[in-house]
């Protein structure tokens, strides 16, 4: 009796999360009506909550701390601009002779290809830097994002793979079932503007990406990343392959990131090595570190805070650039608000804004 | 009449620059014994550890469990061949539950792959059910089952000597090697501990003990090897070893300097 009126009251796990989807699903119809830049908005943030699940995997859990992350981007981003855009049929007779059409990949062999191309990338990054940690590894691994850059920009000559700094245009919007997630979509009266739909299908692979990355947290893979990451020499001790397993959380992290990079590159339409500095490999550490490491929620929650802080700041800027006559650089001072605010919420939360709750505490010793 | 020997190694050696840390000890435990392993501060009984469960390379040495030859190579291949361990300054998982602590012990005898994981086959569910039955069970075991879901880092000392053993024990060891399980315990938690250990034993499991408290070796080991300056000082039954004159002059000095 008690039990089933307990659980009558109790909203199950599930409802809460349904309710929640629905909810970020609605968010761009609203927003549409305030103007398409504010979806545009929505969806940067989803871009940088799907490479901040990632990035997680490989820093929240196995402990890695990866500074070249966006190279796994920047890969994606490149194999779908390279293989959906004129340029390699453009430069390359051959390749124009074999595809008469141009070489447009469709999303549903781009993404697959993407993520294990990125793996394939992370595999690469991961050998190298097995031994070492901390520092260390952080610098090799920003290094490694750093080459990634390097390349994209003088791989223009002898052959020009990549177009350099001019970077790559006329990359096909992605198509779903024959319709150009572009283009709006009109039922009856009412309008679906093209950045919503790519934010809905943005929404699809973050709750993808959810779900794969909690249940791998709750897996026996994810224990081994996480006793790697407390202690490295007891997880051996317990018998876990250290080396197989760094590599699968690098491996499986990248492969977010080169989704990530497909939707990036069909969605701008252009993209260039500028995308991928080391800047933005630091600030999805930034989000996930401001969200709380490790715990899914508030890697989420600090990815969309830091990806969208910065145009709602816009408003904020403004104001404040009168003020000074215009002295203040707009762009500077929403750098300089934004780290304000992050060295004040790591002051007051070390351990994030959404960290993992401290179960059990209190529960056996009330 | 004598039992089969689980461990046996001879000749191991080890060298840090110019400290000779191991010079060619050996040792035989036999299945079931509870053997000891003391001698004074830096007498190299770490060492010793460190290089049977492939955490250090030795330079000369040869390993046998159950009869069969292994390399020291990789520490997670000794864990495989069965040999699970203690840290002498413990180890655990400090952020991640007493519980997942020992479910990661279950790690090397589990399956589930990266596709079962994300999937959730029937096959992961069941075995993630299982692992999480035994790792209750062995929490259990070592009494403290009421702190499953207590962050390793926020238990007492002496619960989180307690929750090493059950994480060691989940790997299904044939030798449990403890290293100073009772360093920092009182006396009543190295009396618990003495139960412990003994209970594990009657459980079919050899142990392995390295020990400072002299009279928790003495009462509980069939056994007992006294190394000193990493070399092998004498081998015997614990009363023997007890009244060795050379052991004696290693614990307390000569004699004649009193």
């Amino acid at each position: 009796m008690n039990v089933v009126s307990s659980n009558a009251t109790r909203t199950p796990e599930w409802l809460k999360w349904l309710v929640l989807v629905i909810g970020a699903a609605i968010l761009p119809l609203i927003l549409q009506q305030f103007g398409n830049a504010w979806v545009r908005i929505a969806d940067m943030a989803l871009l940088y909550v799907l490479l901040a699940i990632g990035l997680n995997i490989i820093v929240g859990y196995a402990g890695l701390l990866d500074l070249g992350y966006v190279a796994f981007f920047a890969v994606g981003a490149y194999l779908f601009a390279l293989l959906a855009s004129p340029h390699l049929t453009e430069t390359f007779p051959a390749i124009a002779a074999a595809f008469p059409g141009g070489l447009h990949l469709t999303i549903w062999v781009a993404l697959p290809l993407a993520a294990a191309v990125a793996a394939l990338f992370g595999i690469l990054l991961g050998a190298p830097t097995l031994r070492l940690r901390g520092d260390y590894l952080a610098i090799v691994t920003l290094g490694f994002g750093e080459i990634i850059r390097v390349f994209l920009n003088n791989l223009d000559h002898p052959i020009n793979l990549t177009n350099g700094p001019r970077g790559l245009g006329q990359i096909d919007a992605i198509q779903i079932f024959g319709w150009k997630l572009s283009r709006r979509l009109e039922i009856g009266d009412f309008e679906i503007a093209g950045v919503t739909l790519v934010y809905w299908l943005l929404l699809v692979l973050v709750v993808a990406a959810i779900i794969i990355s909690h249940r791998l947290a709750e897996s026996r893979i994810g224990r081994a990343w996480m006793a790697i990451r407390e202690d490295e020499i007891a997880a051996k001790a317990m018998g876990i392959n250290t080396r197989n397993l760094k590599l699968l959380a690098f491996a499986a992290g990248a492969s977010f990131g080169g989704v990530s990079g497909v939707v990036f590159a069909g969605f701008q339409g252009f993209i260039s090595p500028e995308s991928f500095s080391l800047m933005e490999s630091i600030m999805i550490v930034a989000m996930i570190v401001l969200g709380g490491l490790g715990h899914l929620p508030g890697v989420v929650l600090g990815a969309v805070l830091l990806a969208a802080l910065p145009e709602v700041l816009r408003y904020v800027a403004g104001p404040l650039q009168q003020l000074t006559g215009g002295r203040l650089d707009a762009a500077i001072l929403r750098q300089l608000l934004i780290a304000l605010a992050m060295i004040v919420v790591m002051l007051l939360r070390p351990r994030g804004l959404w960290p993992q709750p401290e179960h059990g505490r209190s529960a056996g010793r009330g | 009449m004598a039992e089969p020997v689980m461990l046996k190694v001879e000749g191991a050696s080890k060298r840090f620059g110019g400290l000779q840390a191991l010079d060619s000890v050996g040792l035989s435990v036999a299945k079931g014994q509870i053997y000891g392993l003391i001698g004074p501060n830096g007498a190299g009984k770490t060492t010793f550890f460190n290089v049977t469960t492939g955490l250090y390379v030795p330079d000369a040495g040869r390993f046998e469990l159950q009869g069969r030859a292994y390399e020291p190579r990789a520490v997670h291949e000794v864990a495989r061949a069965g040999i699970a361990r203690t840290f002498q300054n413990i180890r655990l998982f400090g952020e991640m539950t007493a519980l997942e602590n020992v479910m990661v012990g279950r790690h090397l005898r589990t399956h589930t792959g990266l596709m079962g994981a994300v999937l959730r086959l029937p096959q992961a569910k069941r075995e993630e059910r299982e692992i999480a039955e035994r790792a209750r069970a062995l929490l259990d075991y070592v009494g403290i089952g009421r702190f499953a879901d207590y962050r390793a880092r926020t238990l007492s000392y002496g619960d989180q000597r307690r929750l090493e053993i059950a994480r060691a024990l989940a790997t299904d060891p044939v030798l449990l090697a403890l290293d100073e399980p009772a360093a920092g315990m009182n006396a009543t938690e190295k009396q618990q501990l003495r139960i412990l250990i003994e209970r594990i034993r009657q459980d079919g499991r050899t142990i392995l003990l390295i020990e400072h408290d002299v009279k928790l070796v003495m009462g509980l080991c069939d056994r007992v090897t006294v190394l000193d300056y990493g070399r092998e000082l004498a081998v015997g039954a614990p009363a023997e070893i007890q009244s060795d004159a050379r052991v004696i002059e290693a614990y307390l000095g000569t004699a004649a300097a009193h």
